[in-house]
């Protein structure tokens, strides 16, 4: 973090196809900025650092890091810390979201895997169990009923980490074969997809296929809740309807992928633009 | 500008404007690499996807 001076850091690990889209956007506009590996970074404590950063990495811990040492020297963190430690897990997600009044399932978290029986009984069959720390649908398994809770939970136990004992479930709500991703950008919406696929779990990551989406007044109110709700100033919302239609919000993505979200929208949208554009509205602040 | 595949000697020639720390696959044995530098064109094995990656 010594010795550099370009206003703007850009933190990645792995250049993806959103990556080269944001990088290629600042250099189309000929706004300097740096490339950091977080791979190969480090930091004094107190250290001053006063750049506008762009979190990018992909891996969550990394990411939460590498805000933290940038924000302790005093740069702004596009996530913040707190944004990617209250989105990062998926209860402190949930409780960040019920406290704002935002609608989402019925959850409950079980601090053993002896305990969380009776959480799902609680909840109801069937019934979804969800790792608190991971993405792209990896490990969220739907729970029909409780002889199939009883066979999670033997599984729960058996995995070394402690984190992975403390059992998140939330009761399934019987949806169309879709959900719904809202991008939001500086406390702005920047649209919305369906995001449809053969099996239950509807990530982009799992195969499912991004449509455009309406951008409705309440899918913006509660898309801008959400994101308010856990702080992020760049955001990826996931909103399901149940049968009836009412919408509730699932999760809050830190990192949002756009890649299918911007094919989806074509030239309607420019995601990468509207991201180059906060920096450089933070940058001038 | 091309390299060498580390997996299988194959010849890597990626798009013109291919990022540092951008991952490319062999088109013979489809292995990830990801590029260390654009000019010259040096690569790594890709790293493992990692339980936390993600969005």
């Amino acid at each position: 973090m010594t010795g550099v001076s370009a206003p703007i850091a850009v933190l990645a690990s792995r250049v993806r196809a959103d990556e080269k889209r944001v990088l290629s956007e600042l250099d189309r506009r000929g706004v300097g900025y740096e490339h950091v590996d977080t791979r190969a970074l480090w930091g004094f404590l107190g250290h001053a650092d006063g750049r506008i950063v762009l979190n990018r990495e992909i891996g969550q811990v990394r990411a939460h890091y590498a805000a933290s040492l940038f924000e302790q020297a005093g740069a702004r963190v596009l996530n913040s810390a707190r944004a990617i430690g209250t989105c990062g897990d998926k209860w402190h997600c949930s409780v960040a979201l019920a406290r704002a009044g935002v609608p989402t399932p019925e959850t409950a978290l079980a601090l053993t895997p002896e305990g969380a029986l009776e959480a799902f009984d609680a909840v109801g069959y069937p019934a979804v169990v969800k790792p608190l720390v991971g993405s792209w649908g990896r490990l969220v398994t739907a729970v029909p009923d409780r002889e199939v809770a009883a066979t999670v939970l033997e599984y729960v136990r058996a995995l070394p980490n402690p984190q992975s004992h403390v059992v998140y479930v939330q009761r399934m709500i019987p949806k169309p074969d879709r959900d719904i991703r809202v991008i939001v950008v500086g406390d702005e919406p920047v649209g919305a997809t369906y995001r449809r696929g053969e099996q239950w779990r509807t990530n982009v990551a799992r195969g499912a296929v991004s449509e455009p989406c309406a951008l409705t007044p309440e899918i913006t109110a509660l898309a801008l809740g959400a994101t308010r709700a856990v702080g992020a100033d760049i955001a990826g919302v996931d909103l399901i309807e149940d049968v009836d239609g009412a919408l509730t919000v699932l999760e809050v993505n830190h990192g949002v992928e756009f890649s299918g979200f911007q094919a989806a929208l074509g030239d309607a949208v420019d995601v990468a633009a509207r991201i180059v554009d906060h920096l450089v509205a933070e940058a001038a602040t | 500008m091309t390299a060498v595949c580390l997996e299988c000697e194959g010849e890597i020639r990626p798009a013109d404007d291919v990022q540092v720390n951008e991952v490319i696959e062999c088109g013979e044995c489809n292995v990830e690499l990801e590029v260390l530098s654009v000019r010259p064109l040096t690569l790594a094995l890709a790293p493992e996807v990692e339980e936390d990656w993600g969005e």
